[in-house]
């Protein structure tokens, strides 16, 4: 215990540890807006063509994590154009733009004389390895993208939900829709040494899909991602830690299945409250002229009688047994 | 009554649309006047929703020229007061939203970025969803709603922009009977207040009583334009405007009669 609490003194973790907490933060923030779109693969191809970047780095020897901005936001505003050109759909050219990336970043590292062994710490991230530099790197980075995507929350909520609606509204969605992806691809490159590149997708996806089980408004639904991205990251990458003790266990991977083991234990959850939510959902006022009186009615219906209370009209109708049962005087009436 | 003596909201001279180089709309005229409730009618294909969807800007018109609230469409850039609610089944996105924060998003045309509400922004919001009658569910999720009430929701979104032109491509398709009347009284409301409502409808039910001026689309041309027609009539026998005559060839597949542009 006391060697897993040194490993905080420890330098290179605590800006593992900042790393993490930043990437924890971004990810999710941008990935709401990708899920809202339906595009919460868009993080995955933009992961791969960074790639491509990350070999451009390796081949001309200056730093991948520059080219790999340059190459993923290049790539960013090439999938928007190929989208709006409405030629392919964007399932399609996400395709295109994985296989693409991946094949000409592996030949590429190839040329530069590189192995397999330093693309792998930009494929599936390397935390330990990062500098003060990086650190700051991400840091801005994630400023940056946190100013953006919360300051313009309303724009980008408006345009991702109904580009028809926010254009005749006289917002200028070809260019919000390119910031959304051009953010997507700062995030990719900036959880490329948390995570790796291969993963990114996890982290701006899974906690979405996590918080949205239990939200039903979307600012809970960001708030509670960003708080679950935190919580996944920092967790992650101490469990890897502590585990590391034992055997070989890379962050990135821990973070990403800890994500996902938050989604798959808030799951039932949220098939439980939307069965509730429907469930207790008012019954349609109609006008009715028949009378029903239940048979005989032993059971005593209450606020804590069990059955759920539905609102109808001015009273509730006790739901049981495919019957809905309403006061009236002495007796129970079928609605 | 129009409140203000103003240009009229919408007016298309001689606008055709072709879509991928097909020419769909051809030799449109009208012109919108201020206050008015127009039904936008005709048949699956007639172009009614083409014409809407070049009229809010989201097509190019290929010829003629469009002026809305009198300035010219290129020059045009007081889009706040246009209320748009596009032909969608739901309004319900990938990501979950309270009916609050949908209506919200309709202000967005009187917002500037970077900035909260305001205690304006809040009030218009409110009146919105107090207008459609969802004032007991604004917290609810929109997922949550049925089909018409979703409908209202949108409904919502456009007047919370507070537009004095209401524009709905076809707000009532597989809407049930209570909730056209909660859409029709929601309209009444908003048309009481002075505004213009362009309304593309396949059947109007319950709308029928607020509507000044019909409108019937056939085969992207003008078929009839006058006061409301009852059921019958709009089936019925057409009386076609005295129009000019056009020299464009006629597009149609072998089995399609060529009759549609007189």
């Amino acid at each position: 215990m006391s060697d897993f609490l040194d490993l905080f003194s420890l330098p290179f973790m605590q800006r593992a540890l900042l790393a993490a907490l930043l990437t924890g933060l971004a990810a999710p923030a941008i990935g709401t807006f990708l899920v809202q779109r339906r595009l919460a693969l868009l993080g995955d191809g933009l992961g791969h063509v960074a790639v491509t970047g990350v070999a451009i780095g390796l081949l001309t020897n200056t730093s991948p994590t520059w080219t790999a901005v340059v190459v993923a936001v290049l790539g960013a505003v090439l999938i928007e154009v190929i989208r709006e050109r409405g030629h392919t759909n964007g399932d399609v050219a996400l395709a295109l733009l994985f296989y693409g990336g991946l094949a000409a970043g592996v030949l590429i590292t190839g040329l530069a004389g590189q192995g397999a062994a330093q693309l792998q710490a930009y494929l599936f991230g390397s935390l330990t390895s990062i500098t003060a530099g990086d650190v700051w790197f991400t840091f801005g980075l994630t400023v940056v993208l946190l100013v953006a995507t919360l300051g313009l929350l309303p724009q980008l909520f408006a345009v991702s939900s109904d580009p028809d609606f926010a254009r005749v509204a006289g917002l200028r969605v070809r260019s919000y829709n390119l910031l959304i992806a051009v953010l997507a691809a700062v995030t990719v490159t900036v959880a490329m040494r948390t995570v790796g590149l291969l993963l990114v997708s996890a982290l701006m996806v899974v906690p979405v899909a996590t918080s949205q089980q239990l939200a039903r408004s979307f600012r809970t639904t960001i708030a509670g991602a960003m708080v679950i991205g935190v919580v996944a990251a920092l967790g992650g990458l101490l469990l890897s830690a502590a585990l590391s003790f034992r055997a070989t266990v890379a962050p990135g991977p821990t973070i990403v299945l800890l994500a996902l083991a938050m989604f798959a234990s808030t799951w039932p959850i949220g098939v439980w409250l939307r069965r509730r939510r429907r469930l207790l959902s008012p019954f349609p006022s109609v006008e009715v002229h028949t009378h029903t009186v239940t048979d005989e009615h032993p059971h005593e219906h209450g606020a804590d009688c069990g059955h759920p209370a539905v609102p109808h009209e001015d009273h509730v109708d006790y739901v049981h047994d495919g019957h809905r049962h309403a006061v009236h005087g002495e007796h129970y009436d079928e609605h | 009554m129009p409140v203000r003596p103003a240009a009229p909201p919408v007016e298309v001279r001689d606008g055709s649309v072709a879509i991928g180089g097909r020419p769909v709309l051809r030799g449109i005229d009208l012109t919108v006047r201020s206050g008015e409730f127009l039904a936008l009618m005709g048949a699956n294909g007639s172009g009614k929703s083409t014409l809407v969807r070049a009229v809010t800007g989201l097509l190019p018109m290929t010829g003629g020229g469009i002026a809305l609230f009198g300035t010219p469409y290129a020059d045009f850039r007081d889009w706040q007061r246009v209320g748009y609610v596009p032909q969608r089944s739901s309004a319900a996105t990938g990501v979950p939203a309270t009916v609050w924060e949908v209506v919200a998003s309709g202000r967005i045309t009187r917002r500037r970025p970077f900035r909260p509400l305001s205690r304006e922004d809040r009030r218009a919001i409110g009146d919105a969803i107090d207008v459609v009658g969802l004032s007991a569910r604004s917290g609810l999720g929109v997922s949550q709603l049925s089909g018409g009430q979703q409908q209202r929701v949108l409904i919502a979104r456009a007047l919370a922009g507070q537009p004095d032109l209401l524009v709905l491509d076809e707000p009532t398709a597989g809407v049930d009977l209570g909730n056209q009347r909660a859409l029709a009284d929601a309209l009444a409301t908003f048309k009481a207040r002075g505004a213009t409502i362009v309304l593309v409808a396949h059947e109007l039910g319950p709308m029928a009583p607020l509507i000044d001026r019909a409108v019937v689309m056939r085969d992207g041309r003008i078929a009839y334009d006058g006061p409301a027609l009852d059921e019958e009539d709009a089936h019925g026998h057409h009386h076609p405007l005295a129009g000019s005559h056009d020299h464009v060839p006629h597009v149609g597949s072998p089995l399609d009669e060529l009759d549609g542009g007189r």
